[in-house]
């Protein structure tokens, strides 16, 4: 008895975090920023700096420089370098970069973290794919406010 | 202050190397000849002021592997390639080497190719399965095989420091507008054109990577990444993979289109044909 009210407990609290996720298509921007969290769940700023660097995953190193990373060796000179940049953009407007910068910066080289499709020729295995899921991204947004 | 000067001198150390990498070593002599790896950007690549080589844009040691043929790894297919040269294969009994007295005549012929033929767009792969399935009577080579980027590169030398200069007007336009609307067109889950990379951002780190105008008078080329000489489209499947696109077919005339575009934005850039590649 007791425990299949922690078993139910559990399954409406998983329905609640499923409901809380915004999908790809659902994200509201206003001037390419998005102010809601795509999951509710608070971002974790270790993860997001292990997502930064993994080049399977963000891989946000092979454009930007970033000297919170300085025992790394290689940082890309593609994009403008990362520090202190909590100090020039907001969280809301960082999470809609990372979702789709091309609602901020219309013809930018930078890829769209968070959407799922509108790509010419995807690959079938990243078709309907993001490249990083929305914990993913707020992980992210969460280590970039610490770039002070 | 003392913090500030620091930074100051590290920067300008990191200025003056960028610098001294990509204009101290554009000079490129293979075996005494001259090589030309920066060219005036034709006219109809307005967002280039100069075409470069992909020579310039690598570290010391990748471009030291390419001034001597004795150092360049290539020359080991470039031995093979005589070989097949001299092999008879198929049903006519015949080798290259039995209509053909010295692939030494095939001279220039790298520097215009692609080309239309007859209404089709023509590449050295083709031509190279074409004589060996009509006139041999052997089975084609794969687009991308090793016996075919020997070949290709055995004839490209016979081309080597001669300007490439691929025809684009006439018949060539239709091919040539294709290969540029590919070009620009943003592809796969990352949405990156050709454009983004090698017109828009060439000469800048990629993470541990200089991006170069993804120029193609080199080609095939030996690459250290994977220890093989590697042909033109097999380079664009590469590329194509890496920014999670579906590529097109090596062969495809969406890539004989593109290789024909491609070749034109290095107009006046010497055949380096079998260069050495990261």
């Amino acid at each position: 008895m007791k425990r299949t009210s922690v078993l139910l407990a559990a399954a409406v609290l998983a329905t609640a975090a499923q409901a809380a996720e915004t999908s790809p298509g659902d994200v509201v921007f206003d001037n390419g920023a998005v102010s809601r969290s795509l999951t509710g769940v608070p971002g974790d700023p270790a993860n997001g700096r292990k997502v930064f660097m993994n080049r399977k995953k963000g891989n946000c190193l092979a454009c930007h420089a970033n000297a919170d990373m300085h025992d790394q060796l290689f940082h890309g000179e593609i994009g403008p370098t990362l520090d202190g940049v909590a100090g020039r953009y907001s969280e809301a407007e960082l999470r809609g970069l990372l979702v789709n910068s091309k609602n901020t910066y219309e013809d930018t080289i930078m890829p769209a973290f968070y959407r799922a499709d509108g790509f010419k020729r995807p690959l079938d295995k990243f078709k309907g794919k993001t490249i990083l899921t929305a914990q993913e991204v707020e992980d992210v947004v969460a280590y970039l406010m610490t770039l002070k | 202050m003392r913090i500030g000067n620091m930074f100051l001198a590290a920067t300008a150390a990191v200025a003056l190397s960028a610098t001294s990498l990509l204009a101290g070593s554009d000079r490129l002599s293979i075996d005494g000849q001259e090589m030309t790896t920066r060219a005036k950007a034709p006219d109809y690549t307005p967002n280039l002021d100069q075409v470069i080589s992909g020579w310039v844009f690598r570290s010391e040691e990748t471009q030291a592997l390419e001034l001597d043929d004795f150092d360049n790894p290539s020359f080991v297919f470039i031995d093979q390639a005589n070989d097949l040269w001299n092999k008879v294969d198929g049903s006519e009994g015949k080798s290259c080497a039995s209509c053909h007295d010295d692939v030494a005549e095939f001279k220039g012929l790298r520097t215009v190719l692609p080309r239309v033929v007859d209404g089709k767009l023509q590449t050295l792969e083709d031509i190279i399965n074409s004589e060996r399935v009509n006139r041999m009577g052997a089975e084609p080579w794969g687009y991308t095989s090793a016996p075919m980027a020997a070949m290709a590169a055995l004839i490209s030398l016979q081309s080597r420091g001669m300007p490439v200069q691929v025809k684009i007007d006439g018949d060539a336009a239709p091919f040539w507008e294709r290969g540029k609307e590919i070009y620009y067109t943003r592809v796969g889950q990352l949405d990156l054109a050709c454009a983004n990379c090698h017109e828009d951002n060439y000469g800048k780190m990629i993470r541990a990577d200089r991006l170069s105008q993804g120029q193609i008078n080199g080609f095939p080329t030996y690459r250290l990444k994977n220890a093989k000489l590697n042909t033109v489209h097999a380079r664009f499947k590469g590329c194509m993979k890496n920014v999670r696109a579906k590529p097109y077919k090596p062969g495809s005339d969406e890539f004989k289109a593109l290789e024909l575009y491609v070749a034109s934005r290095g107009a006046g850039l010497s055949v380096e044909s079998p260069s050495v590649r990261n």
